[in-house]
């Protein structure tokens, strides 16, 4: 065995230029409140000098520390692991301990907007009760479920593709980012929430876990499941991982039908009815799949919204009769009924 | 300036709900010198729901359209956010996985047809700003639209996911989008600016969740006319349909009456390059906006 010897060269001090950082004035504009004194919430502004390096922590640190003591807000690891610190600057999801404050500068301009990730949740400052947050994470049941011997004699073994289904999922830190950045979580309480659903995702796909189709049931039922999901892509945008969340949902919606948990309602007659268009038209039958999904008696609630459309021209009436036939045709139409026929997956 | 050509991916709603779009993209393209071909083989893009359902065969159809724009050797237009989301996830996904890239062609050789990879897909919008650009717009504008507050309404599929549409919308940053600031700007409009103008509309769940559709879509309304809009422009037809048709339902449930012309953005365009009424199109719309032709009144 040969041994290496490296040679290190010392440093040398004459080319390390000493420079002062470049400092920006930044004006923080930051939510104050106090849930047990407080009747409202007001904002503060404090000024500094902040430096290329500084992370939107530090300057929630130097609030506390230069300007007023009892400025409050979760820390604990700064190595953006441990979740604790997410707020909102500018509108936008942030992990504090992992972003460059004057990034944020670049993109917002020198007055920042330092907010709580949920306004209406605040306890103090920029702690939130995170309750529901870790009620709805609780619910989907995020661990491994599962029969395991006291005594085992070998391991639970994964095959490296196995573990990559869960991978980027498993990185959660449940900050909180995505859940507070859903518009749908603000507007209904029943929603189950981004978070949620990945961890719902990341367990059910686990090999070794046996609560996958209970877990793809519950996110199934309307209003808390998948299927109240808005496609913002809020979530995918607001993670400080880049987990993707939409991206499970989206895996969470198609394993319902794979695994036949999708029962025909509106949401998932209306994904399914797409095809009804598509074979007839090439073009989704936006009347048709309004009729289809809400069946007939559930078509009663649209003749309104019918009539001013049909009203202001909206609905054609090639054949004579509104909604009937009243769709063109794409050119080529036999390729996209060939495509259907050999490349669908899966059924309702 | 060489002449632009586009092959012109028209999505459902511009075949069907909303002609108007469709008839104002052409308009708006004549005006300019901008050559269009529609791609009339062009099926509808799943709108993320049938990827719901079925991805792999959202992925076939998609690239099934790609390969038209590619058989004419042009970049893909949309105009709608949603087409251009689904038909940019396709690519995607195609493009940085050989694999599905493979499986997907297995499938197209049955009909002929082979997805390569070498059309780009972008937003009319980005197609405006981007490669006609801003100051030519302006040189053109015959009715300066310095008389109105318009409410830029960016939609979510243009703008999230950031990294998906960063080469194809000009990198711009879905806290802080300004693509269409500086457009009605450029059209000497006075641009809104308001909180929502970034957020959702809830087109996608109207039909099973349909409060939460009408909230989002209200919060975004009231937004702009607290802060004093005249009407509301989108580059997407399904945030159009959802604030236009829908404009009743949403003020009886946020408690509010709401009366806001949405525009599409290329209505918009259209209108200061001097098009007529009829090319316009507004007649299609349920909330009228007849302050912006007032002879027609």
């Amino acid at each position: 065995m040969s041994t290496q010897t490296e040679e290190f060269e010392p440093f040398n001090t004459d080319e390390i230029e000493v420079t002062r950082p470049d400092t920006v004035t930044v004006t923080l504009k930051t939510f104050r409140f106090n849930a047990e004194t407080d009747y409202l919430p007001y904002y503060k502004q404090y000024t500094m000098e902040v430096g290329k390096d500084e992370l939107m922590l530090d300057l929630l640190n130097r609030i506390k520390w230069e300007h007023d003591g009892s400025f409050s807000y979760r820390r604990s690891c700064r190595h953006g692991i441990c979740g604790a610190c997410g707020i909102k600057v500018n509108g936008k999801a942030t992990l504090a301990c992992k972003q460059n404050a004057l990034e944020l500068v670049a993109l917002f301009g020198n007055e920042l907007l330092i907010e709580p990730q949920s306004k209406k949740r605040a306890v103090k400052d920029m702690i939130i009760d995170k309750k529901d947050f870790w009620d709805k994470h609780a619910e989907v049941k995020p661990y491994v479920v599962a029969d395991i011997d006291p005594h085992p004699e070998h391991e639970t073994k994964q095959s490296i593709e196995e573990f990559n289904k869960f991978l980027d999922s498993d990185l959660c830190i449940q900050c909180g980012s995505c859940h507070y950045a859903c518009p749908v979580v603000e507007v209904n309480e029943d929603y189950l929430g981004p978070a949620a659903f990945n961890a719902a995702y990341r367990f059910t796909v686990d090999t070794r876990d046996e609560a996958g189709k209970e877990r793809l049931e519950l996110t199934a039922q309307m209003g808390q499941g998948v299927w109240d999901c808005v496609k913002c892509y809020e979530c995918a945008e607001a993670c400080p991982k880049d987990i993707n969340p939409i991206e499970k949902i989206t895996k969470l919606h198609n394993m319902q039908f794979e695994q036949g948990v999708a029962r025909p309602n509106v949401a998932t007659k209306h994904a399914e009815g797409f095809l009804r268009g598509l074979k007839k038209y090439g073009y989704l039958d936006e009347a048709d799949i309004v009729a289809y999904s809400e069946g007939y008696l559930g078509m009663y609630k649209h003749l309104k919204t019918a009539i001013k459309m049909m009203k202001a021209g909206k609905i054609h009436w090639h054949s004579g009769i509104p909604f009937i036939d009243s769709v063109p045709k794409i050119k080529n139409l036999d390729e996209v009924q060939k495509l259907i026929e050999i490349s669908q997956t899966n059924t309702l | 300036m060489s002449t632009l050509k586009y092959a012109l991916f028209t999505g459902c709603t511009a075949k069907q709900s909303t002609p108007e779009l469709l008839s104002s993209t052409l308009a708006v393209a004549e005006k300019l010198g901008i050559e269009i071909t529609i791609l009339e083989e062009a099926s509808c893009c799943g709108a993320s729901h049938l990827q719901d359902f079925d991805e792999f065969l959202a992925h076939v159809l998609n690239a099934r359209n790609i390969c038209y724009a590619e058989k004419l050797g042009m970049t893909m237009i949309t105009i709608c956010n949603t087409c251009q989301l689904n038909s940019a996830m396709t690519k995607h996904a195609l493009d940085t996985n050989p694999e599905l890239k493979a499986r997907v062609n297995e499938k197209l050789a049955e009909v002929g047809l082979e997805y390569k990879g070498t059309s780009e897909i972008k937003h009319f919008l980005y197609a405006l700003i981007d490669d006609y650009g801003l100051e030519n717009i302006k040189d053109k504008v015959q009715v300066p639209l310095s008389q109105f507050n318009i409410a830029p309404f960016y939609g979510c599929h243009n703008i999230r996911p950031s990294e998906l549409h960063h080469d194809a919308n000009g990198g711009e940053n879905p806290y802080n989008p300004t693509s269409l600031d500086r457009l009605i700007d450029a059209l000497e409009g006075h641009p809104v600016d308001y909180s929502h103008k970034n957020k959702c509309c809830g087109f996608h769940v109207e039909l099973q969740a349909n409060h939460t559709s009408e909230v989002l879509a209200g919060n975004a309304m009231i937004d702009a006319i607290d802060n004093n809009a005249d009407l509301m422009v989108t580059p997407c037809p399904l945030c159009h349909l959802k604030m236009d048709t829908y404009q009743d339902d949403v003020g009886k449930v946020i408690g509010r009456d709401i009366e806001l012309p949405v525009l599409h953005m290329p209505q918009m365009v259209a209108l200061a390059l001097g098009c007529t009424p009829k090319e316009i199109g507004l007649n299609f719309h349920v909330q009228k906006a007849t302050h912006l032709y007032p002879e027609t009144a």
